[in-house]
């Protein structure tokens, strides 16, 4: 049993009704109770869907338990069939279901409804939402193409015509799915290379069967599509273009890795790609003149945490190290079907990787870690406004908010400049960081200012289609906090310190150093978002050389010792 | 409209109390009773839910729960896992195990309920006999109560009713056979303070609400216990207050100023306030609530209304928006009809209004559309759908978690129903 405040991922059915809803003319039937149907408003009002997710529920209920459920089924499934009309269904159950063994999929396959059924069986009590859309994807995929895979077709060749690739693994309540896949059919159209297929997302059942036409698979989003990916390999010798084009320099190895797979000149397009140069023409994203701008100087070696599902974890710490000049001291991911590739980015950036789905573990993480910037989920957005720390958001699971309205694609060159705005702009401005600096007590540079381009307040706003309801509140918080002690006695003219001032900890004299009233006020100068990481350095620095009360000096010494 | 005061002891016109009910069955798009954590964690303050269920469970929560509210909930879902499935023995170890990391780590907390889920109840884990055991060996640090609130028992806010329940037998006894009020079903804590407010005026007392603000105080029942219902989904609490010795005031529920009324009114009976003392204390409240009423009946007068089945309120906003907002009513749907508690309420709904009961969700969608009303209150994951067909939509989950009942809330809960239809009439876009 597994004690979960919050969940990152839903069960594995909300992953198949993810695929369902991202295509057309498919319809999924669930077998399960009442209250299941919460999931719909996932797609009517996270995602803003203007129809209702094609699932149709079976709503048994506790009296139906003794008789016949499975009756239940089949008739849901015939209604489905004659009210939706359409060219593939999925059956399932939901966790609950599950455990009562109907067995809904092979019930619906015995009645003989002349359309391909695709029966579904996710372990809700082992597995999760990612899961349950990639293995529904894949059996959906092979279901459809199950008569031409037996038929051993050999490989077209290409004619003369275009090349042309698949474009696998988008769907809804992705992380800005949508736009990604325009922005990469639009790359991709720029190399001479059309879109054939992009699925699951707008795809019908029909363009499934078209896939192995495709001269390549482009693998978008691993989680969702790695599985098809692979079984099109193995099955139609179809070759998978892997890599992700997040960032400026994945981009260009995408279109490196396109040119090598489909054995096209993408030159015209790369050569426009000066690697080092330091102008707004040496790419077609803005980001690599805008990150070598002097203004950017102030990201450089910034402290940042980055956590979310494998796919977007990994681009992100290539961006942050090599693209924006970070630090990145701590990256994980939920996902642990991803935990291999997640575990080896880490490797390379010298941190160990989280692998956890308790957000509390990855609050812990955050708080001791000392970062300046959050790149993660609306959970990590979370954590870090309890913390004080600026946060983008660059993963799933979704918010209202991470389906903009706006064309705000990831991928791409476009994708690159989209990500320079979003994560640059939570932070401090270069200029304002240095006046908070010199004058730190200027009255208006309270704690709580915020940068000046933001709001000064964070606004009370409502923070999702239903909160409304219930307003975001402030609880305790819940780990080990770096919290600034209330400045105890700071207009004290005796030299006390402030333990012995607060009459506190006198039994633990040497192991923690305590501050002198000077020293604390000192401290005080340092604006509130280094003040942290400034406080451990100087206790680490003090705790080594055995001093035991901070001074003025020793907060010097320490910063000498440790540089910025 | 005329100013003049509603009369308290008006006949109905008609009414519903024989009325025919459509009753249906199939899918339901509707919340299970889990979701009534989302406000009673809020409202009992000192009180922990911990879901035995599946991941579905935990995120059904933080889906209804505004889809992410961070701070760290006073619920909480013990996932069960396959290992959990394989053997019973350690389920009632493992959730053992669970309820000390948990009283661990939030002291404050003196009443953890443990709320059953779809699947606790389908492998029959008995958390009631658990929580027995685990309330002996905590109690009185911390009481432990088990109740159900899955869905293949309970409808969204039946949770409540169940959680409630659980609480009956731990009431201290009233054995004095002192005349009481207690008003059960969970209000806000503003309209709490006015309602008592009035009540002390009115000489009504002593008044208690259940649930309380801290779940570990506990109003007292027994023979001369007098309930006034705030919520229309108490009956099973209902029936185990009666069980006890509790009297049922029959009343319409306090939505409206004439609802508001009534539901006073019956009290003050019961306590044989004299009327003109009732007038009295109550008409400057009247006044006030048919003022701000006044503002907004313009713009729902002769206007149409379907309610598809969903938070139990259905018929007593019904009622409140036909007989005070001049409103016209298409269908109104309800989970469950429950006579014990609605029997007020039908009386007052206009005769020959559509009733149903239960849902099959696809004919009722098309029963709407046929009928093209002016609003449709229903469900979040409806409401976009229907607007992109042309339809004006309430969400009816809004409806549960705003104050909106009594005197002083009659406005706000009009204008609840008038922010749908006058938005429309903003936007040229």
């Amino acid at each position: 049993m597994q004690l979960t405040l919050w969940t990152y991922e839903g069960p594995p059915h909300v992953g198949a009704m993810r695929i369902a809803t991202s295509m057309r003319h498919v319809h999924y039937v669930l077998h399960a109770p009442q209250g299941d149907t919460y999931a719909d408003l996932l797609f009517t009002m996270i995602e803003r869907q203007d129809k209702r997710p094609p699932v149709t529920y079976t709503t048994f209920q506790a009296r139906d338990l003794g008789g016949d459920t499975a009756n239940i089924v089949t008739r849901a499934v015939q209604d489905a069939v004659d009210r939706f009309a359409p060219k593939a269904l999925l059956v399932g159950e939901s966790c609950t279901a599950e455990l009562i063994q109907d067995n809904p999929g092979s019930l619906a396959m015995g009645m003989n409804l002349g359309l391909p059924i695709i029966p579904l069986e996710l372990p809700s009590y082992s597995k999760k939402e990612n899961w349950g859309a990639a293995e529904t994807f894949y059996q959906l995929v092979r279901t459809l193409l199950l008569e031409r895979s037996k038929a051993r077709e050999p490989r077209p060749g290409r004619d003369g015509r275009r090349p042309r690739v698949n474009l696998l693994g988008g769907t809804i309540l992705g992380f800005r799915c949508r736009d990604d896949i325009a922005e990469v059919t639009k790359l991709l159209a720029s190399l001479g290379v059309d879109v054939h297929v992009s699925a699951p997302l707008g795809a019908e059942p029909d363009d499934l069967r078209r896939l192995p036409d495709a001269d390549a698979n482009v693998c978008l989003y691993p989680e969702i599509a790695l599985t098809t990916c692979s079984w099109l390999q193995r099955t139609f010798d179809m070759p998978t273009i892997s890599t992700v084009p997040i960032g400026v320099g994945a981009t260009r190895d995408f279109i490196a890795e396109v040119g090598r797979v489909l054995a096209i000149d993408v030159s015209g397009v790369l050569g426009g790609e000066t690697l080092g140069a330091a102008s707004l023409g040496s790419s077609q994203s803005r980001m690599p003149w805008y990150s070598r701008s002097v203004d950017a100087t102030y990201l450089t070696g910034k402290r940042v945490f980055i956590f979310g599902d494998g796919t977007h974890v990994v681009a992100a710490a290539r961006i942050a190290s090599e693209e924006l000049g970070f630090k990145v001291v701590g990256l994980g991911t939920y996902s642990r079907e991803m935990a291999r590739d997640v575990k080896a980015c880490a490797e390379k950036y010298g941190v160990t990787a989280l692998i956890t789905d308790d957000y509390l573990d990855v609050e812990r993480t955050v708080a001791e870690l000392q970062v300046e910037l959050v790149l993660g989920t609306q959970m990590e957005r979370h954590i870090a406004k309890r913390l004080g720390v600026p946060c983008s958001v660059i993963s799933t699971p979704i918010h209202v908010q991470d389906v903009p309205a706006r064309y705000s694609p990831q991928m791409g060159f476009e994708g690159a400049n989209v990500i320079f705005d979003a994560w640059v702009h939570p932070l401090m401005m270069g200029l304002e960081e240095h006046l908070l600096q010199m004058f730190r007590e200027d009255f208006e540079f309270g704690d709580g200012a915020s940068p000046s381009h933001l709001h000064s307040v964070a606004p009370a706003k409502p923070e999702g289609p239903a909160s409304a309801m219930v307003s975001e509140s402030h609880g305790p918080a819940i780990t080990p906090v770096v919290s600034e002690p209330a400045p105890v006695s700071v207009q004290s003219p005796t030299a006390t310190t402030v333990a012995e001032a607060s009459g506190a900890q006198h039994e633990t004299p040497s192991v923690a150093p305590t501050w002198s009233v000077d020293g604390e006020k000192e401290l005080s100068k340092i604006p509130f978002f280094v003040r942290g990481k400034a406080r451990r350095n100087t206790e680490k620095y003090a705790a080594a050389q055995g001093i035991d009360v901070i001074t003025t000096e020793t907060l010097y010494e320490a910063k000498a010792h440790y540089g910025r | 409209m005329s100013t003049s005061l509603p009369v308290v002891n008006e006949p109905a016109t008609g009414g519903c109390t024989d009325a025919p009910v459509l009753r249906e069955r199939g899918q339901r798009e509707v919340f299970c009773g889990l979701t009534g954590i989302v406000w009673l964690h809020r409202k009992m303050q000192d009180a922990f839910f911990l879901v035995v269920g599946s991941r579905t469970c935990a995120h059904l929560l933080q889906s209804a729960a505004g889809v992410m509210i961070f701070a760290e909930p006073r619920f909480a879902t013990a996932i069960l896992q396959d290992r959990d499935l394989a053997g019973m023995a350690d389920c009632n170890a493992e959730l053992d195990r669970v309820v000390a990391e948990l009283l661990a780590r939030r002291p404050e907390i003196t009443t953890l309920f443990r709320v059953g889920a779809c699947p606790s109840e389908v492998i029959k884990l008995d958390l009631h006999t658990a929580a027995q055991r685990l309330d002996r060996e905590n109690f009185p640090r911390v009481r432990v109560l088990s109740y159900s609130g899955s869905g293949i028992e309970t409808t969204f806010t039946q949770g409540e009713d169940q959680c409630l329940k659980a609480m009956v037998p731990h009431l201290p006894a009233a054995t004095d056979g002192q005349r009481r009020l207690m008003v059960v079903g969970t209000l806000a804590d503003v309209i709490e303070d006015q309602f008592s407010r009035l009540f002390s005026q009115l000489g009504i007392g002593p008044v208690s609400y259940f649930p309380a603000r801290r779940a570990s105080d506990l109003p007292p029942v027994g023979p001369g216990t007098q309930l006034l219902l705030a919520q229309p989904f108490v009956g099973e609490t209902v029936r185990a207050l009666q069980a006890r010795g509790a009297t049922l005031l029959q009343a319409p529920y306090p939505l409206g100023a004439d609802g508001t009324t009534r539901w006073l009114a019956a009290a003050a009976a019961a306590w044989d306030v004299p009327a003109e003392h009732f007038r009295r204390v109550t008409e400057p409240a009247q006044t006030r609530a048919a003022t701000a009423l006044q503002r907004y009946r313009g713009a729902l007068e002769g206007k149409r209304i379907f309610f598809f089945p969903d938070s139990q309120l259905e018929l007593p906003l019904a009622r409140f928006l036909s007989r005070e907002c001049g409103m016209q009513l298409v269908e109104v749907g309800t989970p469950y009809l429950d006579r014990l508690l609605t029997e007020s309420e039908l009386a007052l709904l206009p005769a020959g209004t559509m009733l149903s009961e239960g849902q099959d969700v696809e004919k009722q969608l098309a029963r709407c559309e046929a009928q093209h009303p002016d609003l449709t209150v229903c469900g979040l994951g409806l409401a976009n759908p229907l607007e992109a067909r042309g339809l004006r939509t309430k969400w009816s989950i809004e409806l549960v978690f705003s104050p909106i009942q009594g005197y002083d809330q009659a406005g706000d809960l009009a204008e609840l129903f008038v922010r749908p239809l006058d938005r429309s009439a903003r936007l040229t876009v």
